[in-house]
């Protein structure tokens, strides 16, 4: 594979990114599923680089999910948003960072409806004022926070205790780079490196150290969706779409995925249990499956922080293999350690999937 | 502004005639010309002539080679008088007499211009999910031309499987042009067919949106290539371009005629890219003022009746700079230019 | 593999892979009977048939299957055909679609050529 076209592609679509004052607007679904890798990403930009960004307590879910479910109107969706907007302006940010990638490709998709509907606009901020008094102004910047550890994988590097590389074998890890759909598909210009062959994972893969893999259903959704997934008979869909993925990528003998979504990493990771209870079918790691962690965990890792600080107990593939090829030094026991307590219930065991 | 005239007006007796491109309709229209007594002299960007039809390996329908081909137009090339390696960089015109500057510094005035710059071909990189520049072996009908001129580079194997995929860059509103540009399809069944001519155990698919086969014996070479070299016919678009694990490229398209999805792997995939205005066209016609039609391509005065003539009196244009076409349809569309110049020349 | 129930199972990909199309059997047809390499699926033929007017018969779609690899089908909807030849009459490239229908019955019903 010619790398300088992969280059000549990403040159064209380069994204400015600010580099100070975040407003940070978490997600709904994000923090039950992964609950370390929000606290992670404004701990390394508040501790180790020093930045500002505001961890707001007022907002609410972006309504992203209903909007795909078609559960909420759009227009409803929109006031929801515009309050979000008006909460970032009162606290004095004009850089909005939502944590979900879907919120992302909401924002950026409502901006643009509003950008060429300026009537639509007018509408949304009559429709805020009515219910809640607000007033807002949109933002000047709106980026995803895997565009912020993008844009600051250097300095993480600077600060790295371990690289992406299998100390084993002396070479570097290989990983799997899972984008969000949300977050160039629909506006390839609001994505680092494009729709086709987006960057934002793989340049922080690569500079810590870490081999892209390319495989040939790299672009594919991971099938979360949210429609389709919400009802339990349908799901048989979605998993389809997520085992096409591992079929694709085993042949590379991956050593993780690494993903900038809240549901990609959830499919992902939970879904390696679910085919190998209904298929016998393990894929990787030597019966211990793939580990699919998010950005926030990978950079932590990296920046040598506790994994069980980072969540990283809540993955249902084991992530140990992972540190010990990274050469991590980290204590087993603290896995099941809250506070001052030791937990002393364990989860089962699944019945095909190796865990620890 | 004022100029020089390096000869006397009087003094000359035939009147001159400007050809900008010395591809085969330049040619074509520079013998005509001269057969008709004028004083013609072209101008030539590259540093030789037969402009795209040169690079070209073999013809269709009738798998001619082009370099017999271009010296039968040409004639006897010394007694052209071009000017390689040369672009005008400056033009005007006074009284009917063109003053043309070109950027080697030569001065040429002429009594009527001819421009003949033709087509490129569409930059293949733009359509970033075919994997062009990305993928190796993924190349476009220029570059296969290039190969069967100059030989393929080894592939280790031996039986290849090829894939041409129609309509790389026209009828195609993401890329920018809508237009259809008309020669690909046949060009993909000539290469089709030459590609099973040169590795006889190779499989050869092609993938198109339509069969655009509208030549003279366009049709029968479709079917020589079903029946006599097994070459399939896939309705289907391409969407994206992978690589497998054994470096060899998967394709992802949807079989239109049977409804569903379907994938493949192939060892080359061609793409056939069409033809765009030249940047050559498009800059010589803001020198000399005049009007590019909707799809980039020099305009012309009256469809049907008036398709050398443009909206400058004197100015006259020839070939593919208008438009996509054939061999014969731009030999054709030369020799009637050339007879619009003589008709202007001789009412002057 | 466990028995938990987990209320649903995983989709089946339709998507169609052409590199494990068994084509033999279109390679042997096409030996037998060149024409049919002509075919350009335009859909003369199913729309004259007499046939496809009550079942789910279509040469086209027999032409297309060959090709693919999709023996089932072929087979099921080569049993349709009446040998009427009103196909065969109105084919612009000329195919012997009657003969490539008599070979596929032939095949199918197990005598061997």
């Amino acid at each position: 594979m010619e790398l300088t076209g992969k280059q000549k592609i990403w040159e064209k679509y380069q994204k400015e990114i600010p580099s100070d004052s975040y407003y940070y607007a978490r997600s709904c679904i994000r923090q039950n599923f992964w609950p370390g890798s929000e606290n992670t990403f404004i701990k390394i930009l508040r501790e180790e680089l020093g930045k500002d960004i505001k961890d707001e307590a007022h907002h609410t879910t972006c309504t992203g999910i209903a909007y795909h479910s078609d559960v909420v109107p759009l227009e409803t969706t929109m006031t929801v948003v515009a309050r979000q907007f008006s909460l970032m302006s009162e606290s004095g940010y004009e850089h909005f960072v939502p944590s979900c990638i879907t919120s992302f490709g909401l924002y950026t998709e409502i901006l643009e409806t509003w950008h060429e509907h300026p009537e639509i606009e007018q509408t949304i901020r009559n429709f805020l004022k009515e219910s809640t008094g607000r007033t807002f102004e949109k933002p000047k910047f709106l980026i995803h926070p895997s565009d912020v550890i993008y844009s600051l994988r250097y300095e993480i590097l600077k600060k790295a205790r371990y690289r992406l590389i299998n100390i084993e074998t002396g070479r570097p890890l290989q990983c799997v780079e899972h984008i969000g759909c949300h977050y160039a598909k629909m506006f390839p210009d609001a994505g680092v490196g494009g729709a086709e062959f987006p960057h934002v994972l793989a340049g922080m893969v690569e500079a810590w150290g870490g081999e892209v893999i390319d495989y040939p259903e790299r672009r594919s959704c991971c099938g979360f969706g949210f429609r389709q997934y919400l009802v339990q008979a349908n799901r048989g869909y979605s998993i389809a779409n997520t085992k096409r993925k591992f079929e694709s990528m085993e042949p590379y003998k991956p050593d993780l995925i690494v993903t900038n979504c809240p549901g990609c990493p959830y499919f992902l990771d939970r879904w390696q249990y679910v085919i190998s209870e209904m298929e016998g079918k393990i894929y990787g790691g030597d019966g211990y499956g793939i580990p699919a962690l998010t950005y926030e965990e990978l950079a932590g890792l990296v920046l040598g922080y506790n994994p069980w600080e980072l969540g990283l107990q809540m993955h249902q593939v084991s992530v140990e293999p992972l540190l010990r090829k990274m050469g991590f030094l980290y204590d087993p026991a603290d896995k099941y350690v809250v506070g001052n307590q030791i937990i002393q219930d364990r989860p089962d065991h699944p019945d095909v999937l190796k865990v620890l | 502004m004022n100029f020089v005239c390096n000869t006397d007006m009087t003094e000359r007796l035939k009147k001159k005639v400007l050809i900008i491109g010395a591809g085969i309709a330049g040619l074509e229209a520079a013998v005509q010309l001269m057969n008709l007594n004028y004083d013609v002299e072209v101008i030539e960007k590259e540093n030789f002539y037969g402009g795209h039809v040169k690079q070209w390996f073999k013809t269709f329908p009738d798998f001619q080679d082009t370099k017999p081909l271009i010296d039968l137009i040409a004639g006897k090339p010394d007694n052209l008088n071009i000017h390689f390696g040369s672009v005008p960089g400056f033009a005007e015109e006074q009284n009917g007499i063109f003053h043309v500057i070109t950027d080697k510094n030569l001065h040429i005035h002429a009594d009527a211009v001819l421009i003949s710059t033709g087509f490129e071909l569409f930059d293949a990189h733009r359509k970033e999910e075919y994997g062009y520049g990305i993928f190796n072996h993924v190349i476009t009908n220029a570059d296969l031309e290039s190969f069967f001129q100059n030989g393929f580079p080894e592939t280790g194997k031996l039986s290849l499987r090829f894939g041409f995929i129609h309509c790389v860059g026209s009828r195609d509103a993401k890329a920018g042009n809508l237009y259809c540009s008309k020669v690909c399809c046949a060009t993909a069944v000539k290469q089709a067919i030459e590609v099973r001519q040169h590795f006889p155990d190779s499989e050869v698919y092609c993938f198109y949106m339509d069969m655009r086969m509208f030549g003279k014996q366009y049709e029968e070479l479709f079917q020589q290539a079903q029946e006599k070299y097994g070459i399939h016919f896939v309705r289907a678009r391409l969407s994206e371009v992978n690589q497998n694990f054994d470096q060899s490229l998967l394709i992802k398209v949807e079989d239109t005629l049977t409804s569903k999805p379907m994938k493949m792997s192939l060892d080359y995939i061609v793409l056939m890219s069409g033809m765009e205005p030249s940047v050559s066209s498009q800059s010589i016609a803001t020198l000399f003022g005049i009007a590019l039609d909707n799809e980039g391509f020099i305009k012309v005065s009256k469809p049907f009746i008036a398709e050398n003539i443009t909206e400058k009196k004197g100015l006259f244009v020839a070939g593919t700079a208008t438009g996509p076409k054939t061999i014969t349809e731009t030999l054709n569309d030369a020799r009637s230019a050339a007879l619009a110049v003589h008709q202007y020349l001789n009412s002057k | 593999m466990s028995d938990k129930k987990f209320g649903f199972s995983i989709h089946s990909d339709r998507q169609h892979n052409l590199d494990l199309a068994d084509k033999r059997l279109y390679r042997k047809i096409a030996l037998m009977e060149p024409s049919l390499q002509r075919c350009i699926f335009c859909g003369g033929c199913a729309s004259t048939c007499t046939a496809s007017a009550f079942t789910q018969m279509s040469f086209r779609l027999i032409s297309l299957h060959l090709r693919r690899g999709n023996l089932k089908e072929v087979k099921s909807y080569a049993s349709k055909c009446m040998l009427c030849g009103k196909c065969t009459m109105v084919c612009p490239r000329d195919i012997n679609i009657r003969h490539v229908i008599v070979l596929l019955k032939k095949e199918f019903s197990g005598n061997e050529f």
